[in-house]
């Protein structure tokens, strides 16, 4: 409660080590999330385990075409990076449409994926928050929930996951990059966090004591048209009502690689394979992309209060996907 | 790795002075400046970073004070306001040009708004896009900052006396 | 005829105070580094209602470096003050969610705050209503709202508006609004035996001593208050908030210096908020647009620990002629946290529904908004019958529409389509009330040849400092930089508060006639002056504050330009020109960053802020600016500001009105009239988030 203890180990190894020795440690990278909830009393730990100086912070390329972004490497390093401003446009509009520059600066690409939901109920401990204290209730549900989600939410929880970054990421196909006392794996951003369902205190997959290390953008996504689009409450420096990144292809007219994500919406990064599927080696037309984007959204279930949120999903998607589109295909 | 305690020990150098300190693992940078080095400079106006009067350099770059644990940042040099003008009596050109626009008026944002306009030149110099520049600049080259590109690059600094148009302006000064 | 003549009045005079604040040396109420100086943490109550029932300690106390816990049991005892927002710690009773039930005092800050989590309060919950609903069982009508009736009635204005050729009626809603300046609230107290001093960060430091005196029982020159830099209030700091009162308490306790800097979260319960509003306005009107009836009924909430009204019927008693006039405010006290003054309190929402009602009629009538309102300037003010003192509302829009290019607007809503924008444009007239109080101030010549001027006037931002030595600087005939200006200390000269567009002229006053004494009394003196040089007191008392048979008004223009973004219903602000005309202005340079800098909020108002009282918890769920959402740097277009002078002899001896909330009041009126122009939709809630500009785009589409 008064206090934590501070360690910066050297290694991977040391780090994981340490958390396991240490319980109720956390991992500290940029903080910027963090150390906001250490303040707020939403996170107590015993230990924080700093990270944030282990030589995860380079951008490499691999053989394979794919690019391995580290752990640690700042939001504004990733955004600004000129592979990924050429190759995967829509992970540095994402970025960039998140936070503030100083927020950016500190933020790394682990944490970014890590941080938890901005709903304020789950920051105010006097409130009943289900994933902040299991079995609570929710605040919100009843409550203020203009911002909360619409799909995939449960009727524990109807937080957001608040990221750009990782929508993105998600519609892009990327991967994380694990370490963990059982070695290293990877799983695919789309499917890192969790839905709420019954244990909303887990955001995502991560198991304890894993560390993430990297993210992987695939050569497969590499320089297929991207792009993010966010909606906002103000101009800069606000969370997402709704958001879309989209990577699409589309040759002679056809669809023949898409990648959708929304964000603002759901617990997690909404992948819409209901929207892609259509798509897949259909003509790239208005008409398509309209019918395709309502199948997704089909699904919505909106609260008292946030039923905008599924036009405004309709319409950010769109949009995309005609911009994105070779001119061509839209006349 | 450093012991488990509740303090550490930490060495900065603030406005080119080292500091060596026995800090409680929960203060942040800004309430190092503020209680342990009365540099008071640095604002605190929300303590979870949503308003940027703590902006400060850190290693040359705008971060929120507020949110940096001072035991982190074992080795770092900060730039506070105090420090911008650095030995001489001359004030920096940025807040010459403050003055001259006449960019703030509590005041309570201005350090902040200050150290932020420094960070963002430089990140412009570097060649660091932001959510208005063309996603079809040429990566690597320095971003032309006109006012809609200062404009979101300092959002990250509020100022509820309305000053905006005023740092906006202060800040093209300095450009030009 | 104005008492000045001089040439400082009115230049550009650079902020006095300007290079401490640039270089980080100006001190805030919390940078006050005392020796031994501890900390405190408030613990805000977590039910909406009830009482406390008893409040665990020990586990805070446990922890090292805590130095007390005060409690409502065991604070030190305080006389019963006129504001009851301050009896803090007094009774076990809960008024409202976010009422200090506890406040925790350790060596640091962090050390604070743990304790102030790691107090236990047990609780005896009532029933809580904290849902403001016209027609509320238990709404009442207040006898007053600012200082006016809160009802008046002229004409039969039921009756004139049933028999209108045009009729309008619309209700128009404000949410909660939050003052959030950019320093939270905070003070440093410390006792020295029988003394209390403390610094703290108010608009008005002889009114923080007289009430720390009455509720410490001390007299009121065993009371220091510092305020020597305010970073803002916007109303928030008017008068002592619970800070202080903590403060003292906690160091009269510990008996050691302490600071209370209320954590942001805080705020939104702890110092008051703009109360909600629900407008009803119904306006009765001949084809030629001349208004027969004016009916502008407020409905708003108040706290059960106090009675604050959000007066916004009243623009409505100054504005515009008309035979039948209803201004009428109905209050009902929930368990709320109690509203108080924001900038501009009663004129922002009050004429935001006033304003945007006007458009309407305009629309309705095919009339142009600014012919429609040059058809309705009155002879008088409609509420009082008096003359006006200078009344320059029509200069106000010609000007403005010249410079707005308004002339050549296409009046059409919905019609102007660039890619996926809508543009249009609107205006709103702007009004607040110019007056002064009783004030006092001393000026000394030196030997030198400088001059000192001593006032506690506070500078929350407005360039106070500056102001006051170029009145000084004039009345004297002396150049500007012989004069100081000594402010912001209980021990000078008492004065009015920064606030209700009142400090300059309250202020200005003394200072002008101590001045004026002086600089007679110079003419009479021959030779060299003595060392301790000579010295003038002024005190406005019965002169600031005697009633006058004018009606005393500033007013303004304002036209807004905006985009709406048919994709997301986002909305951009392309321009925003506010021309004002509110008597002499004495510093063209601080007086601009006042007139910018308010439409900066008002565009806040119309566009981002938004709050929402929380049915079941009784607060707001959006305590902190990640989601209240102040307009930042982007929301911002380049903003102009403009002003035609006034030579009004009935205001004060400089001739002023004051220009602190003129430009927030028709700013978010401008804004929304000019959204209904761009989309052809009449939205009436704010804000205007893309939300609501989604669901309206989509519904009328």
């Amino acid at each position: 409660m008064n206090g934590f203890g501070y360690l910066r180990p050297g290694t991977l190894q040391e780090a994981a080590e340490a958390y396991a020795a240490h319980p109720g440690a956390r991992y500290l990278a940029g903080g910027t999330n963090l150390v906001d909830l250490v303040k707020l009393g939403v996170e107590q730990p015993t230990v924080l385990i700093d990270v944030g100086r282990l030589p995860l912070d380079t951008i490499e390329e691999l053989p394979d075409g794919s690019l391995r972004a580290g752990a640690t490497v700042r939001n504004s390093d990733l955004a600004a990076d000129p592979r990924v401003r050429d190759r995967w446009p829509a992970l540095s509009q994402a970025l960039l449409s998140g936070a503030s520059a100083q927020l950016r600066n500190v933020a790394t690409t682990g944490g970014n994926l890590l941080q938890r939901t901005r709903c304020p109920y789950f920051q105010d401990l006097d409130k009943p928050c289900n994933k902040r204290e299991p079995g609570s209730g929710c605040g919100a549900r009843d409550g203020v929930h203009r911002d909360h989600a619409v799909l995939g939410h449960s009727a524990r929880c109807i937080a957001t996951h608040p990221s750009d970054m990782a929508v993105a990421l998600a519609a892009l196909d990327a991967q994380v990059e694990l370490y963990g006392p059982e070695g290293t794996r990877r799983l695919p951003v789309a499917d890192f966090h969790r839905l709420p369902g019954e244990h909303p205190e887990r955001d995502t997959w991560i198991r304890p004591g894993e560390l993430i290390t990297a993210v992987l953008l695939p050569a497969a996504t590499a320089g297929v048209p991207s792009a993010y689009r966010k909606a906002r409450d103000r101009a800069s420096y606000a969370f997402a009502l709704a958001s879309v990144a989209v990577a699409l292809r589309v040759a002679d007219g056809i669809v023949d690689q898409v990648g959708i994500a929304f964000g603002g919406l759901a617990h997690r990064p909404w992948r819409a394979r209901h929207t892609e599927l259509a798509l897949l080696g259909a003509p790239a037309t208005p008409d398509a992309f309209e019918g395709a984007v309502a199948l997704e959204l089909a699904h919505a279930e909106p609260l008292r209060d946030n039923a905008y949120k599924v036009s405004l999903a309709r319409n950010l998607a769109l949009d995309v996907l005609n911009r994105l589109a070779p001119a061509t295909a839209t006349a | 790795m450093t012991s488990a305690s509740h303090h550490s020990e930490v060495t900065l150098r603030v406005n080119g002075k080292p500091h060596t300190l026995r800090v409680d693992n929960r203060r942040v940078l800004l309430d190092l400046l503020r209680e342990d080095l009365d540099l008071t400079g640095s604002k605190k106006g929300c303590d979870h970073g949503q308003c940027g009067a703590c902006t400060v350099l850190a290693d040359g770059r705008r971060v929120n004070s507020c949110l940096l644990l001072a035991v982190t940042l074992d080795g770092s040099e900060i730039t506070t306001v105090e420090g911008l003008g650095g030995d001489g009596e001359e004030p920096h050109p940025l807040q010459r040009a403050f003055l001259d626009r006449d960019a703030f008026q509590c005041g309570y944002c201005t350090p902040g708004q200050l150290c932020s306009a420094v960070g963002l030149l430089a990140e412009a110099a570097a060649g660091h896009p932001s959510h208005v520049t063309d996603p079809a600049a040429p990566s690597g080259r320095p971003v032309p900052l006109d006012r809609t590109e200062i404009r979101e690059r300092m959002s990250g600094n509020l100022c509820r006396c309305g000053a905006y148009p005023r740092i906006v302006g202060a800040i093209e000064d300095v450009i030009e | 005829m104005t008492g000045t003549t001089g040439t400082a009045l009115g230049a550009p005079a650079e902020r006095r105070e300007g290079r401490q604040k640039v270089t980080g040396a100006a001190r805030y109420a919390a940078e006050y580094t005392l020796p031994g100086r501890a900390h405190a943490w408030p613990v805000p109550a977590a039910i909406a209602h009830g009482r406390v029932t008893s409040v665990d300690t020990s586990a805070a106390l446990a922890l090292p470096g805590v130095l007390a816990v005060l409690t409502p049991g065991d604070a030190p005892r305080l006389a019963e003050p006129e504001d009851h927002t301050l009896a803090l710690l007094q009774n076990p009773k809960v008024p409202h969610r976010g009422w200090c039930v506890a406040l925790a005092v350790a060596d640091t800050l962090e050390t604070a705050r743990a304790a102030a989590r790691a107090v236990r309060v047990h609780y005896a919950p009532e029933p809580h209503d904290v849902t403001l609903v016209p027609g509320h069982p238990d709404a009442y009508e207040p006898e007053e709202a600012g200082g006016q009736p809160g009802r008046l009635e002229q004409g039969d204005p039921a009756a004139a508006y049933a028999a209108a050729e045009v009729r309008l009626d619309v209700t128009y809603r404000v949410p909660p609004l939050h003052n959030h300046p950019m320093e939270p609230h905070a003070s440093t107290a410390h006792w020295d035996g029988d003394r209390l001093t403390v610094y703290t960060s108010s608009q008005g430091g002889s009114t923080v001593r007289s009430v720390l005196a009455g509720m410490f029982e001390l007299p009121e020159d065993h009371v220091t208050a510092v305020t020597e830099h305010v970073g803002g209030g916007f109303g928030s700091k008017g008068t002592p908030r619970p800070d202080v009162v903590l403060a003292a308490l906690a160091a009269r306790r510990t008996g050691r210096p302490v600071t209370v800097a209320y954590p942001r979260r805080h705020l939104p319960t702890t110092v008051g908020h703009r109360a909600p509003t629900v407008q009803r306005l119904r306006l009765g009107a001949r084809p030629d647009g001349r208004l027969t009836a004016l009916l502008h009924e407020v409905t708003t909430h108040t706290s059960r620990v106090r009675e604050f009204v959000e007066q916004a019927a009243l623009p409505s008693r100054v504005m515009y002629a008309t035979p039948a006039l209803l201004s009428t405010h109905r209050v009902t006290a929930l368990d709320v946290p109690s509203p108080s003054w924001m900038r501009a309190p009663g004129e922002a929402p009050g004429m935001y529904a006033l304003e945007s009602a006007m458009d309407e009629l305009a629309d309705a009538l095919g009339i142009d908004p600014v012919e429609l309102r040059l058809r309705n300037e009155p002879d008088r003010e409609p509420g009082s019958g008096k003359p006006f003192s200078s009344r320059s509302l029509v200069a106000c829009l010609r000007e403005g529409a010249r410079r707005f290019d308004w002339d050549g607007r296409d009046p059409r809503p919905g019609t102007r389509r660039e890619g996926p924008w809508l543009t249009g444009t609107g205006v709103a007239a702007a009004t607040y009330p110019a007056a002064a109080q009783p004030s006092a101030a001393a000026a000394r010549a030196l030997p030198d040849g400088t001059f000192t001027i001593r006032i506690n006037a506070t500078d929350i931002g407005t360039g106070a400092r500056t102001v006051l030595a170029q009145i000084a600087a004039d009345t004297l005939g002396a150049p500007l930089d012989r004069v100081r200006v000594e402010i912001g200390h209980s021990d000078l000269p008492y004065a009015w508060l920064a606030g209700g567009s009142m400090g300059t002229a309250s202020w200005g006053w003394p200072v002008h006639d101590a001045c004026a004494e002086l600089a007679s009394r110079l003419a009479a003196h021959p030779g060299p002056l003595p060392a301790e040089g000579i010295e003038t007191r002024a005190d406005t008392t019965g002169k600031a504050d005697a009633d006058s048979p004018y009606a005393k008004h500033a007013f303004g223009a304002h036209f807004a330009e905006v985009a709406v973004d048919t994709v997301t219903g986002e909305l951009r602000v392309r321009r925003l020109l506010g021309v004002y005309a509110a008597g002499r202005i004495l510093n063209a340079r601080t007086a601009r960053s006042q007139f910018t800098g308010a439409m900066v909020m008002g565009l806040g108002m119309a566009l981002t802020e938004h709050s929402t009282l929380d049915p079941a918890f009784g607060d707001f769920p959006e305590a902190d600016l990640a989601s209240y959402h102040v307009p930042v740097h982007a929301d911002v277009p380049d903003i102009e500001a403009h002003w035609i002078e006034e030579d009004d002899p009935h205001l004060n001896p400089m001739g002023s009105k004051g220009i602190g909330e003129i430009g927030i009041v028709g700013t978010a009126a401008a804004l929304g009239n000019a959204v209904h122009h761009a989309t052809g939709i009449r939205f009436r809630e704010l804000p205007l988030t893309p939300d609501r500009i989604l669901a309206g785009l989509l519904s009328e589409g």
